[in-house]
């Protein structure tokens, strides 16, 4: 019976674009094969409107002129993946992608306009904690009416009572009004109907980051054990790739209403730190005789970019390539410098005359950066285009530089490294002189 | 007696969450209807009885608006009180749906639901109303036949008049708002073309045809039976003893069912988009 739903899955995954990985995914989650969230094939738009037609008024007057009123944007493309039980599963991506779209898809909230979604038991979605929360009631009335909205009977609630109440601490709290609560106090109370809900299926949306730093552990040891439990599944959208890392088995990474890596949870997370690193790509077209920000006539073309993997290990070497357009007489140097995103600063640069060059027009130089140096990080490199000083041979003067766009970057994510300090501990120490005196 | 079994289960299974909230939203809108407030729920009583009591100065003491049968006065209380709840059902089931998008955006659940609670806070107001009512109506010395039996149906009648056309307005409110000021205006011309605050004799006096049509409305023709029923059947007037033809007495209680059906079709079309929309 399950090895048959498995299957099912497998097949329906096979047409997807991305079904390698969905493939090894579902056959390496062999602890429990069940399905008990399966997205087939969703998509998703909405009607944006581009006239504010809220009134008759302006209905009747759209109307008649034949406007439509409105414009489609299409959020959530062909979205397929399967949730098994027991999984902790998560969606990452970054605003924007339609991740909050699909949790609402998945919890009701949203009909999608193609596809199915599937659930086996019983949902409980936290899209936002404690809906329906009202200040003038006591927090025990708060906890059974904002459990009575997601789905629990009076004897469901009264049985979770206790537990929801010692998880939150607020035994004493609990006969008075919850205007009368802190604000860490409101947020307590509804995190812990939120993970104390007795449903086969818990979907959190972004509520990880509660409380105090002591609430923070409990939160933190409760869900190492539900990541255990076999029968707890919980879906769990995220920012935070720390959390991913830690909770998660199987994760999703979501870009422009589609699944861009599904199943790897390491995958999808460095991808994701990849994502955040590369800056959007600017729609509006630059008009003729309009250079980006570090170009200009002289240099209307330069640009560094990635030959190898952009998410590398330490015993890799970065390749890359520096593209440019230079076509005055002289000699002419690049030089290219390696920023560090995450610590802020100037890694390494290549000074000012060290590479030089006597080809001109359009051409392309390739280069290879070791990183066996560093430890985990995230990297940009950024070039400039100098030519000599007129005044001053002895220095240089910039022609051009790439802005962040034309920048390349790349991040480092090794297992054996660090993530606090620069230069990692395999390449240098520090050597005591001497005994203590 | 196992297929009646398996039906109730079926459908307790089927309404069991819908019930389980209704039940909330019901007991949370009424604790909150009179928080903070002194007297607390006393209000719900002591606010119909000052109303009643202005009222009755009002229309019976110096405007002198009665057809001249002693119960004019219950009467006259009874359809003010009638009004009230049809506003209000009308009134808060229109804003219900938009007032609770917060809910609405974040659970999934039947969205009927908050539309029936909104008009299930009108009718626990006019249980209330009702029992003060009778007292008034013992206090004037009314005779009670076996018509009062027949008072529940009128009520749940003007219930389902009442929550069809809180569903279509609410389902019409989330996408034009101006239907808000509309309806305000249409109620206005409801309460008028009603016998509420003038007996309805006084039309049928100068008017009788106008009187006829009057009673086709759903509201105007279960006023004038929950008042025939309970307090009056000598003196006030229903559609079947003015209208002959039963066919034709049929049509408000057709109208009745006719909105809650049209309600619930429009409703349903609409609500799974309602959350997209607001």
């Amino acid at each position: 019976m399950t090895s048959s739903k498995s299957m099912v899955s497998m097949t329906n995954s096979s047409d997807t674009r991305d079904d390698s990985s969905l493939i090894g995914a579902s056959s390496n989650s062999s602890r429990s094969p069940e399905v008990v969230l399966s997205v087939n094939h969703v998509g998703k738009y909405f009607q944006l409107p581009t006239e504010q037609a809220s009134g008759l008024k302006q209905a009747f007057i759209n109307w008649t002129k034949g406007i439509k009123g409105y414009k489609k944007q299409q959020v959530l493309n062909d979205i397929t993946f399967d949730v098994h039980r027991g999984d902790f599963f998560g969606i990452v991506g970054r605003n924007g992608s339609g991740k909050s779209t699909l949790l609402k898809i998945i919890s009701g909230i949203y009909v999608p306009d193609a596809g199915t979604v599937n659930v086996k038991g019983k949902l409980v979605p936290f899209i936002e904690l404690g809906v329906g929360f009202n200040p003038e009631l006591t927090g025990r009335e708060n906890v059974f009416l904002n459990g009575a909205l997601l789905g629990f009977t009076r004897e469901e609630i009264e049985d979770m009572y206790d537990d929801i109440v010692d998880f939150a601490e607020l035994d004493d709290f609990m006969d008075q009004k919850l205007k009368n609560y802190s604000s860490g106090m409101q947020v307590r109370l509804a995190f812990s109907v939120a993970i104390k809900a007795q449903g086969d299926v818990l979907v959190l949306d972004e509520v990880l980051a509660v409380g105090d730093e002591a609430f923070q552990q409990k939160c933190d040891d409760y869900f190492a054990e539900v990541k255990k439990d076999p029968n707890k599944t919980v879906i769990l959208v995220t920012h935070s790739m720390d959390s991913v890392k830690k909770y998660c088995n199987r994760a999703i990474l979501i870009k422009n209403g589609d699944v861009i890596v599904n199943g790897n949870t390491e995958e999808a997370a460095n991808q994701y730190t990849l994502e955040n690193l590369q800056v959007e790509k600017k729609e509006t077209q630059l008009r003729k005789g309009e250079y980006a920000d570090g170009l200009n006539s002289r240099c209307p073309l330069l640009k560094v970019k990635p030959l190898s993997s952009q998410i590398c290990k330490s015993s890799d070497t970065f390749r890359f390539e520096v593209e440019y357009e230079f076509n005055e007489a002289e000699d002419f140097y690049l030089a290219i410098a390696l920023h560090d995103l995450r610590r802020g600063g100037v890694a390494f640069d290549t000074g000012e005359k060290r590479l030089k060059y006597t080809e001109h027009g359009h051409r392309t130089v390739e280069f290879e950066l070791p990183l066996n140096l560093f430890n985990n990080g995230d990297f940009r490199l950024v070039a400039s285009l100098r030519t000599l000083s007129k005044k001053n041979t002895e220095i240089t003067d910039m022609v051009a530089f790439t802005n962040d766009a034309n920048s390349c970057a790349f991040a480092i994510r090794d297992s054996r490294n660090k993530d606090y300090a620069l230069i990692n501990d395999r390449v240098m120490q520090i050597s005591q002189v001497g005994s203590p005196r | 007696m196992g297929f009646v079994k398996t039906l109730a289960k079926n459908l307790k299974d089927r309404y069991h969450y819908s019930w389980v909230v209704l039940n909330e939203l019901v007991k949370t809108d009424f604790k909150l209807r009179y928080q903070g407030s002194f007297l607390g729920i006393a209000w719900s009583v002591i606010k119909p009885l000052m109303l009643f009591g202005i009222m009755y100065m009002v229309f019976v003491r110096f405007l002198h608006f009665t057809d001249g049968t002693p119960q004019y006065p219950v009467v006259l209380l009874m359809g003010n009180c009638l009004w009230q709840f049809f506003a209000e059902a009308t009134g808060t089931g229109l804003r219900s749906i938009v007032d609770r998008g917060d809910i609405l955006r974040k659970i999934h659940f039947p969205n009927y639901v908050i539309v029936v609670s909104a008009t299930c806070g009108a009718l626990i107001s006019l249980g209330i109303n009702l029992v003060v009512i009778l007292m008034f109506a013992i206090l004037n010395g009314a005779q009670f036949t076996w018509r009062v039996l027949l008072l529940p149906f009128n009520l749940i009648e003007l219930y389902i008049f009442a929550l069809g056309c809180a569903l279509l307005l609410s389902t019409i409110y989330v996408h034009f708002r101006d239907i808000l000021h509309i309806w305000e205006v249409i109620s206005q011309i409801i309460f008028y073309a009603t016998p509420i605050i003038y007996p309805l004799s006084m039309v049928k006096n100068n008017y009788p045809i106008i009187s006829k049509i009057m009673l086709l409305s759903p509201i105007a023709q279960t006023f004038q039976d929950a008042r025939h029923n309970l307090v009056d059947p000598h003196n006030v007037q229903t559609i079947w003893n003015e209208v002959n033809n039963p066919l034709i007495c049929l049509i408000p209680y057709a109208l009745s069912v006719i909105f809650l059906i049209l309600g619930v079709y429009v409703f349903r079309k609409h609500s799974r988009k309602f959350a997209e929309i607001m």
